[in-house]
Protein backbone atom coordinates (compact mmCIF):
# COMPACT_ATOMS: atom_id res chain seq x y z
CA UNK A 1 0.00 0.00 0.00
CA UNK A 2 2.30 2.57 1.43
CA UNK A 3 4.71 1.37 -2.14
CA UNK A 4 2.02 2.37 -4.23
CA UNK A 5 1.26 5.64 -3.01
CA UNK A 6 4.84 6.84 -3.24
CA UNK A 7 5.18 5.44 -6.72
CA UNK A 8 2.17 7.26 -7.52
CA UNK A 9 4.09 10.44 -6.14
CA UNK A 10 6.95 9.78 -8.19
CA UNK A 11 5.00 9.39 -11.42
CA UNK A 12 3.40 12.86 -10.11
CA UNK A 13 6.80 14.31 -9.71
CA UNK A 14 7.93 13.52 -13.34
CA UNK A 15 4.63 13.90 -15.03
CA UNK A 16 3.28 16.16 -17.84
CA UNK A 17 -0.31 18.25 -17.89
CA UNK A 18 -0.87 18.09 -21.73
CA UNK A 19 -3.29 21.14 -22.89
CA UNK A 20 -3.61 23.08 -25.95
CA UNK A 21 -3.10 26.72 -25.95
CA UNK A 22 -4.56 29.15 -28.13
CA UNK A 23 -3.49 32.64 -29.33
CA UNK A 24 -6.47 34.28 -31.23
CA UNK A 25 -7.64 38.06 -32.34
CA UNK A 26 -3.97 38.84 -33.70
CA UNK A 27 -2.07 37.76 -30.48
CA UNK A 28 -0.80 34.93 -32.50
CA UNK A 29 2.21 37.73 -34.05
CA UNK A 30 4.28 37.26 -31.21
CA UNK A 31 3.88 33.40 -31.59
CA UNK A 32 5.47 33.03 -34.69
CA UNK A 33 1.86 33.39 -35.84
CA UNK A 34 1.14 30.17 -35.17
CA UNK A 35 -2.23 30.02 -33.03
CA UNK A 36 -3.06 26.73 -32.15
CA UNK A 37 0.02 25.08 -29.69
CA UNK A 38 -0.24 21.97 -27.76
CA UNK A 39 1.40 21.72 -24.39
CA UNK A 40 3.05 19.50 -22.37
CA UNK A 41 4.10 21.39 -19.28
CA UNK A 42 6.35 19.87 -16.92
CA UNK A 43 4.11 18.87 -13.67
CA UNK A 44 5.56 18.93 -9.98
CA UNK A 45 3.33 20.53 -8.44
CA UNK A 46 -0.23 21.09 -9.61
CA UNK A 47 0.56 23.61 -12.50
CA UNK A 48 -1.66 26.49 -12.08
CA UNK A 49 -2.43 29.29 -14.52
CA UNK A 50 0.14 31.40 -13.00
CA UNK A 51 3.04 28.42 -13.51
CA UNK A 52 1.19 28.74 -17.76
CA UNK A 53 2.01 31.88 -17.82
CA UNK A 54 5.49 31.81 -16.63
CA UNK A 55 5.75 28.67 -18.99
CA UNK A 56 4.86 30.40 -21.98
CA UNK A 57 6.89 33.53 -21.09
CA UNK A 58 10.12 31.53 -20.62
CA UNK A 59 9.80 29.27 -23.83
CA UNK A 60 7.31 30.38 -26.18
CA UNK A 61 7.85 34.28 -26.54
CA UNK A 62 10.78 34.21 -28.91
CA UNK A 63 11.96 38.42 -28.51
CA UNK A 64 11.50 39.45 -24.96
CA UNK A 65 10.47 42.41 -26.26
CA UNK A 66 6.83 40.93 -26.92
CA UNK A 67 6.07 39.68 -23.38
CA UNK A 68 4.69 43.26 -22.63
CA UNK A 69 2.07 42.53 -25.54
CA UNK A 70 0.76 39.69 -23.57
CA UNK A 71 1.26 40.54 -19.60
CA UNK A 72 1.05 43.14 -17.68
CA UNK A 73 1.80 43.72 -13.54
CA UNK A 74 2.20 39.93 -13.49
CA UNK A 75 -1.01 38.73 -15.20
CA UNK A 76 -2.43 39.02 -18.75
CA UNK A 77 -2.79 42.34 -19.83
CA UNK A 78 -6.12 44.08 -19.86
CA UNK A 79 -7.96 44.08 -23.17
CA UNK A 80 -6.89 40.19 -23.52
CA UNK A 81 -9.37 37.92 -22.98
CA UNK A 82 -8.57 34.40 -21.18
CA UNK A 83 -10.81 31.50 -21.75
CA UNK A 84 -10.83 28.35 -20.03
CA UNK A 85 -12.01 25.75 -21.57
CA UNK A 86 -14.53 28.51 -23.17
CA UNK A 87 -15.14 29.96 -19.69
CA UNK A 88 -13.55 33.34 -19.08
CA UNK A 89 -11.02 32.69 -16.48
CA UNK A 90 -12.48 35.11 -13.94
CA UNK A 91 -15.07 32.54 -13.15
CA UNK A 92 -12.59 30.20 -12.62
CA UNK A 93 -10.14 31.59 -10.32
CA UNK A 94 -7.97 32.52 -13.11
CA UNK A 95 -4.03 32.59 -11.79
CA UNK A 96 -4.93 29.65 -9.12
CA UNK A 97 -7.15 27.61 -11.96
CA UNK A 98 -5.23 24.22 -11.53
CA UNK A 99 -4.61 22.58 -14.91
CA UNK A 100 -5.98 19.48 -15.95
CA UNK A 101 -5.08 17.34 -19.19
CA UNK A 102 -7.43 17.85 -22.24
CA UNK A 103 -7.63 21.53 -20.96
CA UNK A 104 -7.93 24.28 -23.82
CA UNK A 105 -6.56 27.65 -22.83
CA UNK A 106 -7.33 30.61 -25.18
CA UNK A 107 -6.01 33.93 -25.01
CA UNK A 108 -8.10 36.56 -27.66
CA UNK A 109 -6.83 39.89 -28.25
CA UNK A 110 -9.59 42.35 -28.16
CA UNK A 111 -6.76 44.77 -28.78
CA UNK A 112 -5.74 43.78 -32.25
CA UNK A 113 -7.12 45.18 -36.12
CA UNK A 114 -10.32 46.60 -36.36
CA UNK B 1 1.63 37.30 -45.33
CA UNK B 2 1.26 34.00 -45.95
CA UNK B 3 -1.72 32.13 -47.52
CA UNK B 4 -2.19 30.35 -44.46
CA UNK B 5 -4.58 33.50 -43.24
CA UNK B 6 -6.68 32.70 -45.97
CA UNK B 7 -7.95 29.79 -44.29
CA UNK B 8 -10.06 30.56 -41.70
CA UNK B 9 -9.28 27.90 -38.69
CA UNK B 10 -12.12 28.54 -35.71
CA UNK B 11 -11.09 27.82 -31.98
CA UNK B 12 -11.17 24.70 -30.50
CA UNK B 13 -14.52 23.04 -29.04
CA UNK B 14 -14.02 22.33 -25.04
CA UNK B 15 -13.75 18.59 -24.47
CA UNK B 16 -13.40 19.00 -21.12
CA UNK B 17 -16.68 19.13 -19.57
CA UNK B 18 -16.65 18.94 -16.01
CA UNK B 19 -19.33 18.37 -13.01
CA UNK B 20 -21.36 22.07 -12.53
CA UNK B 21 -21.25 23.43 -8.82
CA UNK B 22 -24.20 25.32 -7.66
CA UNK B 23 -22.37 28.37 -7.34
CA UNK B 24 -21.67 27.85 -10.98
CA UNK B 25 -24.72 28.30 -12.46
CA UNK B 26 -26.09 30.93 -15.27
CA UNK B 27 -27.82 33.63 -13.35
CA UNK B 28 -30.68 33.64 -15.90
CA UNK B 29 -31.88 30.17 -16.73
CA UNK B 30 -29.96 28.30 -13.66
CA UNK B 31 -29.72 25.70 -15.58
CA UNK B 32 -26.28 25.83 -17.62
CA UNK B 33 -23.00 26.67 -16.57
CA UNK B 34 -21.94 30.32 -16.27
CA UNK B 35 -19.11 31.12 -19.32
CA UNK B 36 -18.89 34.52 -18.58
CA UNK B 37 -19.63 37.65 -16.23
CA UNK B 38 -21.20 40.78 -18.37
CA UNK B 39 -18.92 43.80 -18.03
CA UNK B 40 -21.54 46.24 -18.09
CA UNK B 41 -23.66 44.09 -14.82
CA UNK B 42 -21.61 41.72 -13.40
CA UNK B 43 -24.24 38.99 -14.13
CA UNK B 44 -22.99 35.54 -14.73
CA UNK B 45 -24.53 33.77 -17.69
CA UNK B 46 -24.09 30.79 -19.82
CA UNK B 47 -23.64 30.94 -23.40
CA UNK B 48 -26.92 30.26 -24.98
CA UNK B 49 -28.71 33.18 -22.76
CA UNK B 50 -25.53 35.70 -23.37
CA UNK B 51 -26.34 34.80 -27.18
CA UNK B 52 -29.85 35.20 -26.02
CA UNK B 53 -29.21 38.90 -24.11
CA UNK B 54 -26.76 39.96 -26.35
CA UNK B 55 -28.89 39.79 -29.59
CA UNK B 56 -31.63 41.29 -27.28
CA UNK B 57 -30.03 43.86 -26.45
CA UNK B 58 -28.94 45.49 -29.52
CA UNK B 59 -32.35 44.88 -31.36
CA UNK B 60 -33.79 47.06 -27.99
CA UNK B 61 -31.09 49.78 -29.35
CA UNK B 62 -32.33 49.29 -33.00
CA UNK B 63 -35.87 49.76 -32.15
CA UNK B 64 -35.67 52.43 -29.40
CA UNK B 65 -33.71 54.42 -31.54
CA UNK B 66 -36.01 54.28 -35.00
CA UNK B 67 -32.88 53.22 -36.33
CA UNK B 68 -34.32 51.75 -40.04
CA UNK B 69 -37.70 52.24 -41.47
CA UNK B 70 -39.30 49.13 -43.44
CA UNK B 71 -38.10 48.96 -47.37
CA UNK B 72 -34.94 50.81 -46.21
CA UNK B 73 -31.45 49.86 -47.91
CA UNK B 74 -28.78 50.17 -45.89
CA UNK B 75 -25.28 49.58 -46.32
CA UNK B 76 -22.29 47.99 -43.68
CA UNK B 77 -19.21 49.18 -43.34
CA UNK B 78 -17.27 46.12 -43.63
CA UNK B 79 -13.94 46.07 -43.20
CA UNK B 80 -13.44 41.81 -42.35
CA UNK B 81 -12.45 43.09 -38.52
CA UNK B 82 -14.53 41.60 -35.83
CA UNK B 83 -16.95 44.71 -35.01
CA UNK B 84 -18.07 44.52 -38.72
CA UNK B 85 -18.10 40.66 -39.23
CA UNK B 86 -20.66 40.47 -35.94
CA UNK B 87 -22.56 43.52 -37.00
CA UNK B 88 -23.27 42.32 -40.35
CA UNK B 89 -23.59 38.79 -38.67
CA UNK B 90 -25.92 40.99 -36.44
CA UNK B 91 -27.79 42.45 -38.84
CA UNK B 92 -28.79 39.95 -40.69
CA UNK B 93 -30.05 37.52 -38.03
CA UNK B 94 -32.17 40.25 -36.57
CA UNK B 95 -33.15 41.24 -39.38
CA UNK B 96 -34.91 37.67 -40.48
CA UNK B 97 -35.31 37.06 -36.76
CA UNK B 98 -37.52 40.20 -36.67
CA UNK B 99 -38.51 41.20 -40.25
CA UNK B 100 -37.47 44.58 -40.12
CA UNK B 101 -37.95 44.37 -44.13
CA UNK B 102 -34.56 46.34 -44.65
CA UNK B 103 -31.78 45.01 -47.40
CA UNK B 104 -28.18 44.37 -46.39
CA UNK B 105 -25.36 45.75 -48.75
CA UNK B 106 -21.36 45.26 -47.49
CA UNK B 107 -19.56 48.30 -48.43
CA UNK B 108 -15.57 47.53 -48.01
CA UNK B 109 -13.08 50.08 -48.69
CA UNK B 110 -9.56 49.31 -50.39
CA UNK B 111 -7.50 51.74 -48.74
CA UNK B 112 -4.34 49.77 -50.71
CA UNK B 113 -2.44 48.41 -47.88
CA UNK B 114 -0.55 45.43 -49.46
CA UNK B 115 -0.63 42.76 -46.77
CA UNK B 116 -3.43 43.89 -44.73
CA UNK B 117 -5.88 45.33 -46.68
CA UNK B 118 -5.73 42.42 -49.05
CA UNK B 119 -5.99 39.83 -46.97
CA UNK B 120 -8.92 41.49 -44.85
CA UNK B 121 -10.63 41.85 -48.11
CA UNK B 122 -10.22 38.30 -48.52
CA UNK B 123 -12.18 37.90 -45.46
CA UNK B 124 -14.74 39.92 -46.48
CA UNK B 125 -15.51 38.27 -49.33
CA UNK B 126 -15.57 35.07 -47.79
CA UNK B 127 -18.53 36.78 -45.19
CA UNK B 128 -19.96 37.88 -48.07
CA UNK B 129 -20.50 34.18 -49.17
CA UNK B 130 -21.04 33.10 -45.72
CA UNK B 131 -23.68 35.62 -44.57
CA UNK B 132 -25.08 35.57 -48.54
CA UNK B 133 -25.23 39.36 -48.81
CA UNK B 134 -24.29 41.65 -51.82
CA UNK B 135 -20.69 43.08 -51.73
CA UNK B 136 -19.33 46.29 -52.94
CA UNK B 137 -15.57 47.69 -52.94
CA UNK B 138 -14.59 51.25 -53.57
CA UNK B 139 -10.73 52.15 -53.97
CA UNK B 140 -8.89 54.88 -52.59
CA UNK B 141 -6.77 54.23 -56.02
CA UNK B 142 -10.03 54.63 -58.07
CA UNK B 143 -11.50 57.85 -55.90
CA UNK B 144 -7.89 59.04 -55.20
CA UNK B 145 -5.54 58.21 -57.56
CA UNK B 146 -3.28 57.90 -54.23
CA UNK B 147 -3.37 54.34 -52.50
CA UNK B 148 -2.33 54.58 -48.72
CA UNK B 149 0.80 52.51 -49.45
CA UNK B 150 1.92 55.56 -51.86
CA UNK B 151 0.73 58.04 -49.47
CA UNK B 152 2.97 56.71 -46.80
CA UNK B 153 5.89 56.98 -48.73
CA UNK B 154 4.80 60.11 -49.67
CA UNK B 155 4.05 61.71 -46.53
CA UNK B 156 5.76 59.41 -43.93
CA UNK B 157 3.95 56.92 -41.54
CA UNK B 158 3.47 59.81 -38.76
CA UNK B 159 0.07 61.06 -40.42
CA UNK B 160 -1.04 58.18 -42.01
CA UNK B 161 -4.22 57.67 -39.47
CA UNK B 162 -5.75 60.87 -40.53
CA UNK B 163 -5.14 60.66 -44.18
CA UNK B 164 -6.98 57.05 -44.19
CA UNK B 165 -9.51 58.48 -41.38
CA UNK B 166 -10.36 61.12 -44.06
CA UNK B 167 -10.63 59.17 -47.25
CA UNK B 168 -12.34 56.37 -46.01
CA UNK B 169 -15.26 58.16 -44.36
CA UNK B 170 -15.66 59.99 -47.78
CA UNK B 171 -14.97 56.65 -49.81
CA UNK B 172 -18.10 55.21 -47.51
CA UNK B 173 -20.15 58.02 -48.62
CA UNK B 174 -19.57 57.62 -52.10
CA UNK B 175 -19.63 54.04 -52.14
CA UNK B 176 -23.06 54.36 -50.33
CA UNK B 177 -24.19 57.22 -53.16
CA UNK B 178 -23.21 54.71 -56.10
CA UNK B 179 -25.30 52.11 -54.42
CA UNK B 180 -28.50 54.48 -54.39
CA UNK B 181 -28.38 53.93 -50.52
CA UNK B 182 -28.51 56.61 -47.95
CA UNK B 183 -27.67 54.33 -44.27
CA UNK B 184 -24.27 52.90 -43.46
CA UNK B 185 -23.98 51.50 -40.54
CA UNK B 186 -20.62 50.99 -38.35
CA UNK B 187 -19.44 48.64 -36.10
CA UNK B 188 -18.35 51.15 -33.51
CA UNK B 189 -18.79 50.00 -29.99
CA UNK B 190 -18.92 50.99 -26.78
CA UNK B 191 -15.24 50.99 -25.98
CA UNK B 192 -14.98 52.88 -28.99
CA UNK B 193 -17.56 55.60 -28.21
CA UNK B 194 -16.02 56.15 -24.31
CA UNK B 195 -12.67 56.58 -25.86
CA UNK B 196 -13.64 59.40 -28.19
CA UNK B 197 -15.59 61.18 -25.15
CA UNK B 198 -12.70 61.01 -23.09
CA UNK B 199 -10.23 62.35 -25.67
CA UNK B 200 -12.62 65.38 -26.60
CA UNK B 201 -13.21 65.65 -22.71
CA UNK B 202 -9.08 65.59 -22.14
CA UNK B 203 -8.93 68.23 -25.74
CA UNK B 204 -11.92 69.94 -24.11
CA UNK B 205 -13.74 69.17 -27.53
CA UNK B 206 -16.79 70.88 -26.69
CA UNK B 207 -18.35 70.91 -30.29
CA UNK B 208 -17.70 67.15 -30.90
CA UNK B 209 -18.12 66.22 -27.43
CA UNK B 210 -21.67 66.16 -28.04
CA UNK B 211 -21.82 64.95 -31.22
CA UNK B 212 -19.50 61.82 -30.70
CA UNK B 213 -21.89 60.02 -28.85
CA UNK B 214 -25.07 60.34 -30.95
CA UNK B 215 -26.03 57.14 -32.22
CA UNK B 216 -27.21 58.56 -35.68
CA UNK B 217 -25.41 61.44 -37.33
CA UNK B 218 -26.35 63.05 -39.94
CA UNK B 219 -25.33 66.36 -41.72
CA UNK B 220 -27.82 68.66 -42.53
CA UNK B 221 -27.83 68.92 -46.70
CA UNK B 222 -26.32 65.18 -47.02
CA UNK B 223 -28.15 62.14 -47.58
CA UNK B 224 -26.29 59.48 -46.30
CA UNK B 225 -27.19 59.08 -42.71
CA UNK B 226 -24.57 56.93 -40.05
CA UNK B 227 -25.73 55.00 -37.54
CA UNK B 228 -23.89 52.51 -34.54
CA UNK B 229 -26.65 49.78 -33.16
CA UNK B 230 -23.23 48.27 -31.09
CA UNK B 231 -22.85 51.72 -29.28
CA UNK B 232 -23.76 50.22 -26.01
CA UNK B 233 -21.99 46.87 -26.55
CA UNK B 234 -19.00 46.34 -24.96
CA UNK B 235 -15.43 44.93 -27.05
CA UNK B 236 -14.82 42.14 -25.06
CA UNK B 237 -19.09 40.96 -25.61
CA UNK B 238 -18.39 41.82 -29.58
CA UNK B 239 -15.30 39.47 -29.48
CA UNK B 240 -16.50 36.68 -26.98
CA UNK B 241 -19.72 36.64 -29.37
CA UNK B 242 -17.74 36.19 -32.46
CA UNK B 243 -15.15 33.72 -30.66
CA UNK B 244 -18.57 31.33 -29.52
CA UNK B 245 -20.35 31.63 -32.59
CA UNK B 246 -16.88 30.83 -34.60
CA UNK B 247 -17.40 33.94 -36.94
CA UNK B 248 -14.67 34.22 -39.60
CA UNK B 249 -13.47 37.90 -38.77
CA UNK B 250 -9.49 39.24 -39.59
CA UNK B 251 -7.76 40.49 -36.70
CA UNK B 252 -3.72 41.69 -38.12
CA UNK B 253 -2.52 44.85 -37.48
CA UNK B 254 -2.43 47.24 -40.24
CA UNK B 255 1.13 47.97 -41.54
CA UNK B 256 0.69 51.54 -40.35
CA UNK B 257 -1.10 51.01 -36.96
CA UNK B 258 0.04 53.05 -33.96
CA UNK B 259 3.04 51.80 -32.35
CA UNK B 260 1.21 49.30 -29.75
CA UNK B 261 -1.02 50.37 -27.34
CA UNK B 262 1.07 52.08 -25.12
CA UNK B 263 -0.15 55.63 -23.31
CA UNK B 264 -3.39 55.80 -25.72
CA UNK B 265 -6.77 56.45 -24.33
CA UNK B 266 -7.48 52.89 -24.94
CA UNK B 267 -4.77 51.66 -22.72
CA UNK B 268 -5.93 53.81 -20.00
CA UNK B 269 -9.63 53.00 -20.55
CA UNK B 270 -8.82 49.16 -20.37
CA UNK B 271 -6.79 49.67 -17.00
CA UNK B 272 -10.43 51.07 -15.56
CA UNK B 273 -12.09 48.38 -16.92
CA UNK B 274 -9.83 45.87 -15.08
CA UNK B 275 -10.73 47.85 -12.35
CA UNK B 276 -14.21 48.44 -12.26
CA UNK B 277 -16.43 47.22 -15.33
CA UNK B 278 -19.02 49.43 -15.68
CA UNK B 279 -17.13 52.27 -16.31
CA UNK B 280 -17.10 52.34 -20.05
CA UNK B 281 -20.56 52.33 -19.95
CA UNK B 282 -20.68 55.09 -17.33
CA UNK B 283 -18.73 57.22 -19.77
CA UNK B 284 -20.93 57.16 -22.63
CA UNK B 285 -23.62 58.21 -20.22
CA UNK B 286 -21.66 60.84 -18.54
CA UNK B 287 -20.71 61.81 -22.55
CA UNK B 288 -24.56 62.01 -23.72
CA UNK B 289 -25.45 63.86 -20.30
CA UNK B 290 -22.93 66.86 -20.39
CA UNK B 291 -24.73 69.68 -21.99
CA UNK B 292 -23.22 72.56 -22.54
CA UNK B 293 -24.05 75.77 -21.87
CA UNK B 294 -24.53 76.82 -25.40
CA UNK B 295 -21.89 79.87 -26.76
CA UNK B 296 -22.82 83.25 -28.24
CA UNK B 297 -23.16 82.44 -32.16
CA UNK B 298 -20.60 85.49 -32.82
CA UNK B 299 -18.30 83.43 -30.48
CA UNK B 300 -18.86 80.29 -32.29
CA UNK B 301 -16.25 78.92 -34.98
CA UNK B 302 -19.23 78.39 -37.67
CA UNK B 303 -20.58 81.66 -36.82
CA UNK B 304 -16.98 83.90 -37.59
CA UNK B 305 -16.41 81.73 -40.98
CA UNK B 306 -20.24 82.07 -42.39
CA UNK B 307 -20.58 78.15 -42.23
CA UNK B 308 -23.65 76.88 -43.76
CA UNK B 309 -23.80 73.58 -43.00
CA UNK B 310 -24.82 71.74 -46.65
CA UNK B 311 -22.00 73.71 -48.39
CA UNK B 312 -20.32 71.70 -51.26
CA UNK B 313 -16.62 71.21 -51.96
CA UNK B 314 -15.59 73.94 -54.77
CA UNK B 315 -13.22 71.07 -56.17
CA UNK B 316 -14.83 67.61 -55.99
CA UNK B 317 -18.69 68.80 -54.86
CA UNK B 318 -18.19 66.82 -51.66
CA UNK B 319 -20.28 68.00 -48.48
CA UNK B 320 -17.73 70.15 -47.03
CA UNK B 321 -18.32 73.11 -44.08
CA UNK B 322 -15.14 74.27 -45.92
CA UNK B 323 -14.58 75.95 -49.58
CA UNK B 324 -12.72 72.98 -50.06
CA UNK B 325 -13.20 69.40 -48.11
CA UNK B 326 -10.66 67.97 -46.23
CA UNK B 327 -9.95 65.24 -48.81
CA UNK B 328 -8.73 68.01 -50.88
CA UNK B 329 -6.63 69.72 -49.04
CA UNK B 330 -5.13 66.32 -48.24
CA UNK B 331 -4.55 65.89 -51.84
CA UNK B 332 -3.54 68.41 -52.98
CA UNK B 333 -0.80 68.56 -50.35
CA UNK B 334 0.13 65.27 -51.46
CA UNK B 335 0.43 66.35 -55.01
CA UNK B 336 2.95 68.73 -54.05
CA UNK B 337 4.70 66.58 -52.18
CA UNK B 338 4.85 64.58 -54.85
CA UNK B 339 6.26 67.10 -57.61
CA UNK B 340 9.03 68.30 -54.37
CA UNK B 341 9.87 65.04 -53.47
CA UNK B 342 12.46 64.18 -55.83
CA UNK B 343 14.33 67.65 -54.96
CA UNK B 344 13.85 68.00 -51.34
CA UNK B 345 14.47 64.71 -50.03
CA UNK B 346 13.54 65.31 -46.21
CA UNK B 347 10.65 67.61 -47.24
CA UNK B 348 7.76 64.90 -47.11
CA UNK B 349 7.43 65.23 -43.15
CA UNK B 350 7.15 68.86 -42.91
CA UNK B 351 4.86 69.29 -45.72
CA UNK B 352 2.85 66.67 -43.89
CA UNK B 353 3.18 68.22 -40.56
CA UNK B 354 1.76 71.62 -42.39
CA UNK B 355 -1.05 69.88 -44.04
CA UNK B 356 -2.23 68.82 -40.35
CA UNK B 357 -1.93 71.99 -38.87
CA UNK B 358 -4.24 73.55 -41.41
CA UNK B 359 -6.68 70.81 -40.73
CA UNK B 360 -6.28 71.48 -37.34
CA UNK B 361 -7.48 75.11 -37.54
CA UNK B 362 -10.35 74.32 -40.08
CA UNK B 363 -13.80 73.58 -38.82
CA UNK B 364 -15.44 70.37 -38.98
S1 LIG C 1 -4.25 51.79 -38.84
FE1 LIG C 1 -4.31 53.82 -39.80
S2 LIG C 1 -3.48 53.49 -41.84
FE2 LIG C 1 -4.03 51.47 -41.06
S3 LIG C 1 -6.12 51.12 -41.81
FE3 LIG C 1 -6.29 52.01 -39.77
S4 LIG C 1 -6.48 54.22 -40.12
FE4 LIG C 1 -5.70 53.29 -42.02
ZN1 LIG D 1 -28.42 30.49 -19.04
ZN1 LIG E 1 -13.32 67.98 -52.17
Amino acid sequence: MNELISKDIKRNKTRMVKIKVEFLGGLDVIFNKERVHNLNVPKEDPVTMADLLDFIVETMIANKKDVEVFLENGTVRPGIITLINDTDWELEGELEYVLEDGDIISFTSTLHGG
Amino acid sequence: MSSKSFVYVPPSEPVNNKNVKISQLCELCHARKAILKRPKNMQKVCKLCFFHVFETEIHNTIIDNNLFYRGERVAVGASGGKDSTVLAHMLKLLNERHDYGIDIVLLSVDEGIIGYRDDSLATVKRNQKQYGLPLEIVSFKELYNWTMDEIVACAGIRNSCTYCGVFRRQALDRGAEKLGINHVITGHNADDMAETVLMNILRGDVARLEKSTAIITKSKGSPIKRSKPFKYSYQKEIVLYAHYKKLDYFSTECTYAPEAFRGTAREFMKNLESVRPSCIIDIIHSGENLVLKKKDASQTKHGATGFVDGNRCEKCGYLSSNKKCKACILLEGLEANRATISIENDSSVDGAARVMRQLEHMSF
